[in-house]
């Protein structure tokens, strides 16, 4: 009879499924792991990002973001955008090129691999005579210029490529030109860099490695004039007028050459070595930037003195007296500069110096003085410092979302307020359902606020928990504490900082509650601290108290590191979260769980020994249960046990670590033999049933607060809840006094049940169902009118998620319901679950609450509730990436975040109705000629300015309808009135300012179309003249 | 250790079943012919054969017909030594075995209600003589002759299972003629394990299935996994490595006769579905609670809607008594089962030690 019964044969049900459940990976949040090359469009003002596993990725403004992926998963090596073409040119190590185009498919566009090609030398010839080294797509958009090893430069033709032979530049052609006492064949070998004239666009500037530089007739097929460089060039840039270039050199020097009609072999105007006298490295890149008031930008990456500074990361700006060496903490991959001005102009007029590092993406604001960074929207570095956990919180209200904005921007006061510069597409997406933070933990004790509502994961807020403890950090070891005077002028920039000064300050748990402001975090030493939102600084001592988890267990002692040393008397604090309450635990050993009951006020708290409850109203701790088991004595001496020194030595490690992940992640990608490796010696598991005396029994997996019937079906209380390694379910029942008198009774506790599971697999997950089956709210929940309150009337469920099964009981009287035995079915572990709510795309008034679990192979698996019946499965994360999986972090609406990288979440989403995924379009002219184009744009920037994809009175419509909501926000918010109008007399609003509910949102668009509108600096974009 | 016991007595004429508690001495159990003529005289059946059985700490009903099992039986009260005496004549030797106390037909109703047990009673070869099984061919019947399924009983026994599997590959029959696939084998016995002491696992046989799911296409980790959750009650379905001792079956070649399905092994299924039910029921060890710092006990299950309000009093009753001794079960409301009797025992414990040996409890 029951086998009738299993899902799957009821048809109602497999339609009711299809309408809920859908599972779609949707965007990938977070900076490119290992990028490796750079592309710029000025014309759609989008920037193209490689990187080493193949991928390419788009970004234009907020929310305009494109994926595409080569099929050869091979390293990007360099970006070229067509000339005002929606298409762009990518080589790859193999030295294949790839064609790709944005095209608009269902009303948005959509990046797609056209055509790919590999340059093939006649029969016999060696591979260097077709190895690509510099790429020029001609302005015509017709021709792409391939120059090669060999010295030779191909003419290929596009979109086709078909090599057009008889358009190839041969060195011998080029030599014929130039006298041949100072040149010979191999002057000619490796083609360094081809430069399109700026304004005669039948020349181009070939720059070979060993320093010769030609300026080729195109029309004519011969060189017209020749420059002999005397050092090995690294590159060549065009004055904007074309009667100059400047070049630079592996020596750290650049020069500048004339370029005249008479001479055929000019002098160098100017040769600089700009760090000199000593030896320098290489430039490697430079820029020749014109202004209106004479005064040229010089712009080169590298040039270090090789000696003192040649391990440094810089890229350097000159203009006039001003000079900057700005010092990236990781390689510098590429960089280009935003003009502010249009292709045509006289001058180039440098806007925005954009510099790719191997870890984030720097954008320095050149206009303003002293030359401050842009806070990008976008291509967050997750992983300044490495992510140690995360959380999420769905839908915070309004007022708790405000003040955590201002508390950020108090702290971004160093950024430059200029508009994002990159801001090309339109995004088209609908505004995110609600406002959804993802908290990330790190590993130097910091915890990271982000907006993870949209597609652009943007940091809100950073808290740091380190000031209220003394750490060995020194405050010397300052790299941004250069005197003035300092030769060269170097600057730090950015935020990658990866090396942590205390490991045992890393944050292992973080719980927010989202009513009432209250912030738990937990880290690696045992400590646990309870922070309340406060708008202002202050000054204030952190209580603090000892949890002894321990209690008269004798003859164990502690090996691993000791806990963390407090500040004595009060600290001070910057408005955002602030700590009121610190716990720490003994033996400090890692948090593993951490529970917060705002209601209540109290804090549960649990590590690898037992668990405590602490109340921090009246800052007591009120109970400690010990989990341990006597024989794990691995617990009681700690996992660190056999490291000697936490001290100077750590840092040092910890790059060893990295540098060995780093390494043994190449041997993975390369190892094409290591599964005749694994023939040789089989990897073997042994067979055998868990007894109590495994290690960790007593490590406490969960802890769940709960108002249900734990002693008798009568009367529910407060009750909490912890589950173990082992196998083991606490249940104590609490005593919390009536609000007016909880300032006077203590909090009671009393262990009321403990339920030994006899499979002993891991507790995973304790949930309370109420009467109608549904799970208990949230603390406060109600109290905001923002759930129904639970069903007190029919009897409560227990259900205990363990690694293996699931299983439901019977409450107060604990007998087993239900069950569903995973591993013992399928193989696989539950590694993470929670509770989800899935609404139906079809009707908005069904929605129902299922179980979202991962497993240990990376499946995702949807299980319905109360009935625990298996309703869907989806492979998600490979089960190789354990990391990945670690990560996971489930929203309460069915959708999901892990690591594909330490610096990159991909999110993924169950739900059919809530769906965040990038829907942008960007505009691409259909006509060909020069002349056209620039009329169609002028006809794009008009109509993006108003919305794009809408007949004229739609638009109109669209407009009186956010008019009439920016007057309604115009009387009700103050605020947001003050925000409107230092945005329209400032022309530059932060923002970060404006509150972002949908409503706001709104608003906040039209703002900035408002300050286009006006200003006309970049959407109107000139085009005009 | 020298203590009485308690004794208590309930009579049930009216339903045919009575109980009785006494004491013994725990150190000195005497012969088994001395109890089973204190068990006549105690219940005044001086002349009638009886069948003796007790149930362990697991939950099993396991008989006591000789003086090794019967000391065994003693020391391995907890502390209540519960024993079941049946009439020869009307005896379920089914009832016997693994399992047969949390089964969901409890034994308690199938000793009360012999009337009502849908089985036919199986014919008696002869008396079980060993405690429980350790291991077990099964589903002989059903199963190509090259396969041999094996359960392990690793319930009950101090012994490991013992046993490790690897990675490998076997040659196979396919569409597309002889083909290499990927397959899990054993790799290695460990000697003194319950694995090696069957005799029916032996390296380098291949594994085919775990309790009914087939291993392939899953990963060594995973096949681990299932068979560590399946390890109170593994089956395990193998083609062994040594083709020679295979079970050679006639009543094959004669069709489904019907004969071939009536196998002698309790534990035979029709089928696979048949059997992944059936080890789903029966591997189900009881959760354990303690309530308020109180006694262990198991977790019962809660009665289905479905039941009927005599097999929930009988839940009831079996869970009651083994809380908290024993309730007057006066206010139960037995069925009508003619010549049962069934008697508990307390026995004292020696200590809190007894009871982490047997791993059941966690240490407070």
């Amino acid at each position: 009879m029951r086998r009738f019964l299993r899902p799957g044969h009821d048809p109602v049900r497999e339609r009711l499924k299809r309408d809920l459940f859908q599972f779609n990976k949707t965007v990938e949040h977070g900076f490119p792991h290992q990028p490796s090359a750079l592309g710029y469009s000025p014309f759609f003002r989008l920037m193209a990002i490689g990187t080493r596993s193949g991928a390419i990725k788009l970004y234009g403004a907020p929310g305009v973001e494109f994926m595409g992926l080569h099929e050869e998963n091979n390293t990007v090596m360099q970006i070229h955008f067509i000339p005002d073409q929606c298409q762009l040119v990518t080589l790859l190590d193999d030295n294949s090129l790839h064609l790709w185009s944005l095209k608009q498919h269902k009303g948005a566009s959509e990046l797609h691999e056209e055509h790919r090609f590999t340059l093939k030398g006649p029969p016999g010839s060696p591979p260097s005579a077709t190895q690509v080294t510099a790429v020029l797509p001609h302005s015509s958009r017709e021709v792409l210029y391939l120059g090669t090893e060999s010295g030779n430069i191909f003419v290929v033709e596009l979109p086709s490529f078909r090599v057009l032979e008889d358009r190839t530049i041969t060195p011998e052609a080029v030599l014929q030109r130039i006298p041949e006492d100072n040149c010979n064949r191999r002057s000619c070998e490796l083609v360094e860099a081809l430069r399109e004239h700026p304004k005669n666009h039948s020349q181009i500037l070939i720059g070979y490695s060993r320093g010769l530089i030609v300026l080729w007739d195109l029309q004519n097929n011969k060189a017209t004039h020749h420059f002999l460089g005397s050092q090995q060039l690294e590159n060549l840039y065009w004055q904007r007028d074309g009667s100059k270039f400047i070049s630079c050199h592996s020596d750290g020097s650049y020069t500048q050459w004339p370029v005249s009609s008479d001479n055929r072999q000019p002098e160098p105007l100017e040769n600089t070595v700009p760090y000199g006298p000593f030896p320098c490295k290489a430039i490697s890149k430079i820029y020749w930037q014109t202004t209106k008031n004479g005064l040229p930008y010089i712009i080169f990456q590298g040039g270090m003195p090789r000696a003192s500074y040649g391990d440094r990361h810089s890229i350097s700006v000159i203009h006039g007296s001003q000079q900057t060496a700005f010092d990236f903490t990781s390689r510098v991959i590429d960089f280009f500069i935003i003009f502010s001005s249009d292709p045509a102009a006289e001058f180039e007029d440098p806007a925005a110096l954009v510099v790719l590092a191997e870890e984030e993406l720097v954008v320095i604001d050149l206009k303003s003085a002293g030359w401050p960074a842009v806070h990008p929207p976008y291509l967050a570095s997750l992983h300044c410092s490495a992510i140690t956990c995360s959380h999420h919180v769905s839908n915070i209200p309004l007022k708790l979302w405000e003040r955590i904005i201002s508390a950020g921007s108090k702290q971004n006061i160093h950024y430059s307020s200029m508009p994002w510069p990159i801001d090309g597409g339109t995004n088209i997406a609908p505004d995110p359902p609600q406002r959804d933070l993802l908290l990330t933990g790190h590993e130097d004790g910091t915890v990271r606020f982000w907006d993870a509502s949209g597609v652009c994961l943007h940091l809100l807020y950073k808290l740091s928990t380190v000031r209220v403890f003394l750490t060995d950090a020194d405050p010397n070891d300052n790299m941004n504490t250069l005197g003035e005077d300092e030769w060269p002028p170097l600057r730090k920039v950015g935020t990658f900082d990866p090396y942590s000064d205390d490991p045992r300050l890393g944050i292992q748990k973080i719980y927010l509650c989202k009513y009432s402001g209250y912030l738990a975090v937990a880290g690696t030493a045992g400590q646990v601290l309870v922070m309340e939102l406060n708008d202002e600084d202050a000054e204030h001592v952190v209580d603090h108290a000892e949890a002894d988890l321990l209690q008269d267990q004798e003859g164990y002692r502690w090996k691993g590191h000791e806990k963390l040393k407090t500040r004595d008397g009060p600290v001070r604090f910057e408005a955002g979260f602030q700590p009121f309450v610190l716990v720490q635990c003994h033996p400090p050993a890692v948090v593993t769980s951490l529970a917060l009951h705002s209601e209540w006020k109290l804090v549960a708290f649990g590590t690898s020994h037992g668990f405590g409850l602490f109340d921090h109203q009246q800052k007591r701790l009120v109970f400690v249960k010990c989990t341990l088991h006597p024989s794990d004595q691995l617990a009681l001496e700690g996992p660190l046990s056999r490291v000697k020194s936490l001290k100077k030595s750590l840092r040092q490690s910890f790059r060893r670590i990295r540098r060995s992940r780093v390494s043994s992640r190449k041997r993975r990608g390369g190892g094409g033999n290591s599964s005749e490796e694994m023939e040789l010696a089989p990897v073997q598991r042994k067979i055998e049933a868990r007894s109590a005396e495994d290690s960790f029994t007593g490590f406490v997996r969960t802890l769940y607060f709960a108002d249900t019937f734990l002693r008798d079906s009568s009367r529910h209380c407060p009750s909490l809840w912890a589950g173990t390694n082992g196998g083991t379910v606490y249940a104590f029942c609490l005593r919390v006094p009536p609000a007016e008198r909880r300032m006077d009774e203590p909090v009671r506790a009393e262990q009321a049940k403990e339920i030994q599971l006899m499979h002993r697999a891991p507790v995973v997950g304790i949930l309370v169902l109420d009467g109608r089956s549904t799970p208990l709210p949230e603390p406060l929940e109600v109290a905001h009118d923002l759930s129904k309150s639970p069903d007190m009337q029919g009897s409560h469920q227990l259900l205990v998620v363990s690694e293996e099964q699931f299983k439901v009981f019977t409450l107060p009287k604990v007998s087993s319901k239900l069950k569903l035995k995973l591993t013992a079915l399928e193989g696989c572990r539950v590694r993470k679950v929670t509770v989800a709510n899935f609404g139906s795309c079809k009707t908005d008034d069904y929605s129902e609450n299922d179980l979202a679990v991962l497993t240990n192979l990376g499946d995702i698996q949807i299980i319905s509730l109360p009935f625990l019946k298996l309703q869907i499965r989806y492979p998600c994360i490979r089960k190789e990436d354990v990391s990945g999986i670690a990560s996971c972090v489930f929203t309460k609406y069915g959708q999901g975040f892990y690591l594909i990288s330490p610096s990159e979440f991909e999110r993924f989403s169950l739900s059919t109705k809530w769906l965040v995924e990038p829907r942008c379009i960007v505009d691409v002219p259909e006509v060909t000629s020069n002349n056209h184009v620039h009329k169609s744009g002028t006809e794009n920037a008009t109509r993006k300015s108003r919305g794009p994809g809408k007949t004229p009175g739609d638009c109109g419509e669209d407009e009186r309808k956010s008019g009439r909501l920016m007057e309604h926000a115009l009387l009700n918010d103050e605020k947001v009135l003050k925000e409107i109008q230092s945005t329209l007399e400032g022309g530059r609003g932060r923002r970060d300012h404006i509150p972002t509910s949908p409503r706001n949102r709104t608003l906040s668009i039209r703002i900035q179309k408002l300050c286009r509108k006006k200003f006309g600096k970049k959407s109107v974009r000139t085009w005009t003249k | 250790m020298r203590q009485p016991w308690h004794a208590q007595k309930h009579s049930f004429y009216q339903f045919g079943a009575e109980f009785r508690r006494f004491s013994l001495e725990r150190s000195k159990p005497g012969k088994f012919e001395e109890f089973y003529g204190l068990l006549q005289h105690v219940h005044k059946i001086p002349n009638v054969d009886v069948l003796v059985g007790y149930t362990d700490i697991h939950g099993d009903l396991l008989p006591i017909n000789n003086d090794d099992n019967y000391h065994k039986a003693v020391s391995t009260a907890n502390p209540l030594l519960r024993i079941f005496i049946q009439r020869k004549e009307d005896a379920d030797y089914s009832a016997f075995g693994t399992d047969t106390m949390t089964r969901k037909k409890n034994v308690l109703s199938n000793v009360l209600r012999p009337d009502n047990h849908k089985k036919k009673p199986h014919i008696v070869i002869s008396m079980p003589q060993d405690f429980r099984p350790v291991s077990s061919i099964i589903d002989v019947d059903i199963l190509p002759e090259t396969h041999r399924r094996v359960r392990l009983y690793k319930y009950g026994t101090d012994k490991p299972l013992g046993f490790y599997i690897r990675d490998g590959s076997s040659v196979r029959v396919t569409p597309h003629g002889l083909e290499k696939v990927p397959g899990i084998f054993i790799s290695r016995l460990v000697p003194g394990g319950l694995a090696q002491s069957t005799g029916l696992l032996a390296v380098n046989d291949e594994v085919l299935e775990v309790n009914g799911i087939e291993v392939s296409g899953k990963s060594l980790d995973q096949v681990t996994d299932m068979m560590i959750a399946n390890s109170r009650n593994l089956i395990i379905t193998v083609r062994p490595a040594n083709q020679r001792n295979n079970v050679v079956r006639n009543s094959r070649t004669s069709g489904s006769s019907g004969q071939s399905t009536e196998s002698s092994l309790p534990s035979s299924t029709p089928n696979i579905l048949g059997n992944l039910l059936q080890g789903e029921e029966e591997s189900d060890e009881e959760d354990i609670i303690i309530e308020d710092s109180g006694e262990p006990q198991q977790i019962p299950k809660a009665a289905p809607t479905s039941a009927s309000i005599e097999s929930l009093s009988q839940i009831e009753l079996l869970h009651e008594s083994t809380q908290n001794g024993f309730l007057p079960s006066s206010e139960v409301n037995l069925n009508h089962s003619a010549g049962s009797i069934s008697m508990e025992y307390e026995v004292p414990e020696p200590g809190r030690k007894s009871l982490e040996e047997d791993g059941t409890i966690i240490t407070l």
